[in-house]
């Protein structure tokens, strides 16, 4: 293609415009992971921007050290690892026999208008409250795991990849003898790996970022996971503060919270920066497999 | 004879195999019917009643429309519906329109290194939590004290935009704009993902037939590309009804606090208030339940509007 003038002041502006965006997108973030590095006096001082000043591990140190920390990220790591493969289970469970066309499975269209009834339709945050409570669940692990275990939409991305794959399969297989569970489990589940991976992350992020049913499920701060933790800490912390007048306010300015603060978002992060190659890669797979459809 | 018995041999099958689909679904949806559908009856229950934790769903005393009639006179529930429409329709807007400009000039660049690097960073504050960036923006949209603002409130004051620290977080001016950006900052990477997407889906010797009938690049964006796309962007938007009365709980319950009440608080953070923090357990059941009717019918609809205009199926 011929480069004209306008066509060459245009990328300029095209390209400037691109990377003002992008900056922006991870300044804020670039500035925290800077507090976090930087000497209490350098922040006290208004000296740190985006590069640490002083640099220091000193607030790494405090989070490796913190027993609260590590105690809310044992109840998130335990939370995924049952978690994760829960929600896996309950999506194939749901999601095979809903592939099923009407014909072979009559009951689908009851089971169907159930699932989209419990979808569209939110009981509300005070009476799933009390079933929670009703059903004993408070202060226990299984009250983050019990209510988050069936995702009905990775139910239907599940269901829609099932369907795409052609019944001739099935077929052959119970002509060779072959009974329904050894169907799914020799054919379907080895053909679905993209969509299980998909799935599987997005249950991952759902149960790893979780934060409020820890923070009112559980009586006890014991029993918060991180993000929970986390909340107590740097938001609920900002937004007393924000009604103290200015004294106690610089009484509270401890500044030394500030790069512990930021520490520990920074640590809870890095679980999730392992995975992103594997995010950027599926969580758009996931979307074209299960809504848009020609 | 034989082909009585085989069909007979395949009913028998079929029925085998329904048994083992219904025993299949039977764990997640007791689950489901547990935690997800029983709550609908206990909140049409509660609010009806003045339900008290102790008494239970059928001992708490009846009262009728009582709950209605109190909601009605309470001036919070006004100011949080004005404000979840306000913050929700800008927000659908924003998220609209930004990634799709976005998109646009993201496709035009061909270096693609260039274009990788920016969508690997733009995409990640998607996956952050609310409370994860809540932490980040209370720092840097700080307005400081003691001389000590935040980043965002000291480059503007160097630039020389404003001349005192803004508080953007803490003010009833400033506190749905920086709702509204703050929520298009997360997504606007993942929105630009799935927009061009779209834009890869067309056909490439349009804009070759296009070009050869003399348009110019600008032509050729509002006739080949923004029709190419139109489809797709009237599907997001028609999906988009059924959140109106979403304005975002987790980043606004996170980032408000006593002074934005006024301009930021919102449906979901006053259900919250009312029955977790003032144990008015039946008026935040009410609540909830009027946003759920009313959620429920612009779903529905937008499914509707979805299915008849783009053949989108959820089901």
């Amino acid at each position: 293609m011929k480069k004209t003038k306008g066509r060459i002041a245009f990328q300029i502006v095209n390209y400037t415009v691109i990377i003002l965006l992008t900056v922006s997108c991870i300044i804020p973030i670039l500035n925290v992971l800077a507090y976090s590095f930087s000497s209490s006096q350098a922040i006290i001082e208004n000296r740190v921007s985006l590069l640490p000043v002083d640099f220091t591990l000193e607030a790494y140190k405090f989070v490796m050290n913190s027993a609260e920390f590590w105690r809310s990220m044992l109840v998130t790591v335990v939370r995924v690892l049952i978690g994760v493969p829960l929600n896996l289970i309950m999506i194939i469970l749901v999601a095979y026999p809903l592939s099923k066309s009407q014909l072979k499975f009559p009951a689908r269209k009851w089971y169907v208008a159930f699932m989209i009834c419990v979808m569209l339709f939110n009981g509300g945050l005070m009476p799933t409250y009390f079933i929670v409570a009703k059903t004993g669940l408070i202060d226990s692990i299984w009250s983050l795991l019990l209510p988050q275990a069936v995702p009905i939409f990775s139910c239907i991305v599940m269901m829609n990849f099932f369907r795409g794959i052609p019944e001739e399969l099935e077929e052959s297989a119970i002509l060779d003898g072959a009974n329904p569970l050894q169907v799914l489990t020799k054919i379907y589940l080895p053909i679905s790996k993209p969509s299980i991976a998909t799935v599987t992350l997005f249950s991952l992020i759902l149960h790893w970022n979780s934060w409020f049913d820890g923070l009112i499920y559980s009586n006890h701060t014991t029993n918060y996971p991180l993000q929970s933790y986390l909340q107590t800490l740097v938001v609920s912390t900002a937004q007393s503060m924000q009604n103290m007048d200015a004294d106690s306010m610089l009484a509270m300015m401890n500044v030394n919270q500030t790069n512990m603060q930021c520490a520990q978002i920074f640590v809870s992060i890095i679980p999730l920066m392992i995975v992103y190659p594997f995010l950027q890669k599926y969580f758009t797979t996931g979307l074209t497999l299960g809504s848009v459809k020609g | 004879m034989n082909a009585i018995v085989k069909k007979q041999r395949k009913r028998k099958s079929r029925k085998k195999e329904c048994w083992f689909y219904h025993a299949m679904l039977f764990v997640p949806v007791v689950l489901l019917f547990i935690y997800h559908f029983l709550p609908i009856p206990a909140g049409i229950l509660m609010a009806f009643e003045n339900f008290q934790p102790g008494k239970g769903f059928f001992h708490s005393e009846f009262v009728g429309l009582e709950n209605f009639r109190k909601l009605f006179v309470l001036p919070d529930t006004w100011v949080a519906l004005r404000n979840t429409l306000i913050i929700a329709v800008e927000k659908i807007v924003c998220n609209l329109v930004i990634p799709i400009t976005f998109a646009l000039l993201l496709n035009e660049v061909r270096v693609k290194w260039f274009k990788r690097t920016v969508q690997t960073i733009t995409y990640l504050p998607y996956f952050l939590s609310w409370i994860i960036l809540a932490g980040v923006l209370i720092k840097f949209l700080s307005p400081g004290s003691a001389g000590n603002p935040g980043l965002l409130n000291t480059i503007l004051m160097n630039i020389g935009i404003i001349d005192e620290p803004v508080y953007f977080l803490g003010s009833n001016d400033t506190f749905r704009q920086t709702m509204v950006i703050s929520d298009v900052w997360k997504n606007f990477g993942y929105n630009t993902i799935i927009y061009l997407a779209a834009l890869t889906g067309i056909d490439p010797t349009l804009y070759e037939a296009a070009a050869v009938d003399g348009a110019g690049r600008i032509k050729q964006t509002i006739h080949v590309t923004l029709p190419g796309i139109a489809p797709f962007i009237a599907l997001m938007t028609v999906l988009a009804i059924g959140n109106v009365l979403n304005a975002g709980f987790d980043q606004i319950f996170n980032l408000y606090n006593p002074a934005v009440y006024e301009t930021g608080d919102v449906i979901d953070t006053l259900v919250y208030r009312l029955g977790m923090v003032n144990q008015q357990y039946s008026l935040s059941a009410t609540v909830g339940l009027l946003k759920s009717i009313v959620s429920c019918t612009l779903v529905l609809i937008s499914y509707k509007l979805a299915d008849k205009f783009a053949g989108y199926r959820v089901w």
